[in-house]
């Protein structure tokens, strides 16, 4: 009976084999991008900051997806529009600050 | 909050048990969560522009220890996944279960913010505190605010294991088990992004 609100929400149940395959890719995700940066001396810097980038982005997904059940049902729809309104916000927030910034330096130089 | 408990009262007995009313709890809370990632948008946008002002001072490779930031990267992890069997126990109804798992979270992340702390507390102590360099101000705004977070969800869940155990698995308590979780899923997000700008990249 108290099924139907609890699965509802959006951020509802996951199962424990969800769990286990997030936690799963969240430790490998996080051991490569500490792994790139200790033992990746010989890659050059570009290579092991794209490669860190990609695996927190791959990782932030992973916990959207096992841990909070993002997914395309339409009971999980507002959530992810309100997650992509505030992805535009934090855009706008840090690239802004940054664009701001370095033409200010550029400037003052 | 007197109006406010007698609803959730009125809901625990199902005197007017509302189908919605649960997702849209969950759903203010996660327009919250949202609001709260748009202050950490703020902060991390501070610290990408102050980032490399170290006044002659430290740098991220002098400071930081990462195989300490990896122990306390998987205490935050492993607590993530714990929360995640707890909320599996609460959906099976299995109330012992549930506070064995809220207890080994709480724990962990007691161990997350007590590394936290420590690696603090040396480094105001070695004269690296917030106020030796732009970088050190923002670096201490970013971390100190995610430790600030992770030690309401510790209280919060302190405050829920209470609850557990006097109320039990009621629809309220589970409604409010279920926005912990989701709390606690964030940060571990948010940490993410900040062991890899802040640390990771700080090392580099």
């Amino acid at each position: 009976m108290n099924q139907t609100p609890i699965d509802s929400t959006g951020a509802g149940r996951g199962s424990f084999k969800s769990y286990t395959i997030g936690f799963i890719f969240s430790i490998v995700l996080t051991a490569i991008a500490f792994l790139a940066v200790v033992r990746g001396g010989g890659l050059p810097r570009w290579a092991i900051l794209f490669g860190i980038s990609g695996a927190a982005i791959v990782q932030i997904l992973v916990h959207l997806h096992y841990f909070l059940h993002f997914d395309t049902s339409s009971a999980a729809r507002w959530n992810v529009l309100a997650l992509l309104f505030t992805l535009l916000i934090m855009i706008i927030f840090v690239g802004g600050s940054l664009w701001i910034m370095s033409n200010l330096n550029y400037r003052m130089m | 909050m007197p109006a406010d408990t007698s609803t959730i009262d009125a809901v625990a007995t199902g005197k007017f048990e509302h189908p919605d009313t649960i997702a849209n709890q969950a759903f203010g809370f996660w327009l919250y969560i949202m609001s709260d990632l748009v202050l950490f948008a703020t902060i991390f946008a501070t610290y990408a522009v102050l980032g490399h002002n170290y006044a002659g001072g430290p740098t991220g490779k002098d400071l930081f220890h990462l195989p300490y930031l990896f122990g306390e990267t998987m205490l935050l992890l492993f607590s993530s996944a714990t929360c995640g069997l707890a909320m599996l126990a609460m959906h099976k109804d299995k109330r012992g279960l549930v506070m064995t798992w809220l207890t080994v979270t709480l724990l962990l992340g007691l161990g997350f913010i007590t590394m936290e702390i420590n690696e603090f507390h040396h480094m105001i102590l070695d004269g690296n505190g917030p106020d030796r360099s732009g970088f050190l101000s923002a670096f201490f705004t970013l971390v100190g605010t995610h430790g600030a977070h992770v030690s309401f969800g510790l209280i919060w869940m302190a405050v829920m294991m209470g609850q557990v155990i006097t109320k039990g698995l009621t629809l309220p308590v589970q409604s409010r088990l279920l926005r912990l979780s989701v709390f606690w899923h964030f940060l571990d997000i948010v940490w993410v992004g900040v062991f890899t700008i802040v640390y990771l990249m700080g090392v580099m």
